[in-house]
């Protein structure tokens, strides 16, 4: 799994990859359409779309330079998944901070009542 | 204003780096505190189910530190520098002792909101993406191991 993560993110490290990532979660497009948009050769674009669909972001179908690309949902779950954890392990650390800065303030406050 | 009572977390897509941001009700100066003295930091820095340990620690520009963390007799050590130690602010590398090629940078920030509250921002920037994933996956699974109950006990506990 760290592996997939791992191409995922590298995959989206490329602004041009990450633009076509977000004009593909608006709706599907073929290489054509992308070209335009891009002012790319179609070469140039599928050469992206490959790196994208082996890291499993989109997933393309049968004649692949007619049929639409689709962005592949489930690994944008599975980042998601990752990062909520990840979360919750901080936010469990920073409830103890709380409570040892809450004992600070206690002991400061009986420092300046004694 | 946006407020963070809970800790959020983003994982660039383009650099390996992790930031976080929570908001705490101290003042930076308690804030900076717990991240310095050994004893407070060692209370709170946690898994829940771990005991650290400090082993060494100079917490001083140019210092460094190392503790152990263990569970059931298994232990985890990681040892790094402090790079820059000033109040609103420390810099200090981060190598888990089993992967030591690898090294973090990480950089905390203290932001005094006024009125006894302070926004906690960190940064660590990884040496890869496999990496960065690496950590983001640790958190994962101690999420998934040790649940929300023990969480809930100690804020009770710590009377918030």
């Amino acid at each position: 799994m760290v592996d997939r993560l791992s191409r995922v993110f590298a995959a989206l490290a490329d602004p041009t990859r990450r633009d076509m990532v977000a004009r593909l979660a608006a709706g599907d497009a073929t290489v054509g359409q992308l070209a335009v948009s891009y002012e790319m050769s179609k070469q140039a674009v599928s050469k992206h779309l490959r790196v994208l669909e082996d890291a499993g972001v989109v997933r393309r179908t049968g004649d692949t330079r007619r049929r639409p690309v689709q962005l592949d949902a489930a690994v944008f779950d599975l980042m998601t998944k990752w990062i909520t954890r990840y979360q919750r392990a901080a936010e469990e650390r920073y409830r103890r901070l709380d409570a040892v800065l809450a004992d600070m303030t206690d002991a400061e406050q009986r420092g300046t009542a004694s | 204003m946006t407020t963070f009572a809970q800790a959020r977390i983003e994982a660039d897509a383009k650099l390996p780096i992790i930031r976080i941001t929570r908001d705490f009700s101290a003042t930076p100066e308690q804030l900076f505190r717990a991240h310095i003295d050994p004893e407070l930091f060692a209370r709170w820095v946690g898994p829940t189910d771990m005991r650290t340990r400090i082993e060494h620690w100079d917490a001083k520009t140019g210092g460094s530190w190392r503790f152990v963390q263990d569970r059931d007799g298994t232990e985890y050590a990681f040892h790094g520098c402090f790079h820059d130690v000033r109040p609103d602010r420390i810099v200090q590398t981060f190598t888990y002792d089993d992967e030591p090629d690898g090294v973090a940078l990480e950089t905390l920030w203290f932001e005094d909101l006024g009125d006894r509250r302070t926004r906690l921002h960190g940064q660590s920037l990884c040496d890869s993406f496999e990496a960065r994933d690496g950590w983001l996956a640790s958190g994962m699974e101690v999420g998934v191991n040790e649940g929300y109950a023990k969480l809930d006990a100690m804020v009770a506990d710590g009377a918030i």
